[in-house]
């Protein structure tokens, strides 16, 4: 398999899209979903770069890989919002300053 | 040629969706581009040779990630515009440590270079004329079997955690018991009372519990 525009141009988009992941992290501080959603895109680059990778050395286990990190990230989003939806119900934001139960 | 134009015309609404994805004033907003930002990373999976994860990324992360994404923004009554407050604040911060790792990562790969791993001699390697879905089940029912039910178990952890933090335990609701209605009798919840004139009648306590 020939990748259409090189294995470098993935290797940037990937790069690119790590990069606006992390910036989303920082730019929404408060808001834990959108976060959790940041979090989502830097999962997609890693896989891109798998799946780039696997394509340009015709070598399945980047696949393999990028499978499990499929199944692990639909499971961290799957318990991530559920523990929001358990902090929202207790109190009544999803403001992250507002964590401070454990603060001794 | 026709490829190439069409990698940079999917990467390109990628990272626009991806941008958008973050800056988005509503969140409703935000996780329908992160449903476009999942499709267009499925064109360029498709690109590469992974049809089968294309279409898991697909099934799996527009179909039930994404949507789940949708449900818990839908249902939770939070003010999303007061979760804005100090977006502006943390922008320098964020462009900051985006740009040194911008640095990093370009760093990284403009003196990347292929070291030239063997092939043939492995497992993982491709076969021509195998579809990809095939390889790759080849691959994880033999070689990745342990890990493949590892995964699994971990997606059964994550779903029986995910139900016991949003239980709700209520009071049960007032249900018909059939039972107990057949075992009244007359003599358990009918009471005979001799009111004395003018003196109004005080009732017992109901020998039985009342049932609807």
């Amino acid at each position: 398999m020939i990748l259409p525009a090189g294995l470098n141009a993935y290797l940037v988009v990937a790069a690119l899209l790590l990069v606006i992941g992390i910036f989303g992290i920082f730019l929404n501080r408060k808001n834990v979903i959108v976060i959790m959603m940041s979090i989502e895109l830097i999962l997609l680059a890693a896989n891109l770069n798998f799946v780039a990778f696997s394509g340009a050395l015709h070598d399945m286990a980047g696949q393999v890989f990028t499978m499990f990190v499929l199944a692990v990230a639909a499971a961290e989003a799957a318990v991530g919002l559920a523990i929001v939806v358990v902090y929202f119900r207790n109190r009544g934001s999803i403001e992250v300053e507002d964590v401070t139960l454990m603060k001794g | 040629m026709i490829p190439t134009i069409f990698f940079y015309l999917f990467s390109a609404i990628l990272l626009a969706s991806a941008c958008m994805v973050i800056t988005a004033r509503n969140p409703v907003h935000s996780v329908l581009f992160l449903i476009l930002c999942f499709l267009n990373a499925a064109a360029l999976f498709v690109m590469a040779g992974a049809e089968f994860l294309a279409m898991v990324l697909v099934i799996v992360y527009v179909g039930a990630v994404a949507v789940l994404f949708l449900f818990v923004v839908m249902m939770l009554d939070v003010d999303f515009i007061a979760l804005r407050e100090g977006f502006q604040r943390y922008v320098p911060l964020g462009l900051t440590v985006g740009l040194i790792l911008m640095v990093e990562v370009g760093l990284t790969v403009g003196g990347f270079e292929y070291a030239g791993v063997g092939h043939g001699d492995h497992a993982t390697v491709m076969l021509p004329g195998s579809t990809d879905a095939s390889a790759l089940g080849n691959l994880i029912y033999t070689h990745y079997a342990y890990v493949f039910e590892l995964s699994g178990l971990l997606l059964l952890v994550a779903m029986i955690g995910a139900i016991v933090l949003t239980l709700v335990e209520r009071t049960p609701p007032r249900r018909q018991d059939i039972s107990r209605q057949h075992a009244r009798s007359v003599a358990g919840t009918l009471t005979m009372v001799k009111a004395e004139l003018g003196a109004g009648v005080t009732l017992p306590e109901p020998r039985e519990r009342e049932i609807v």
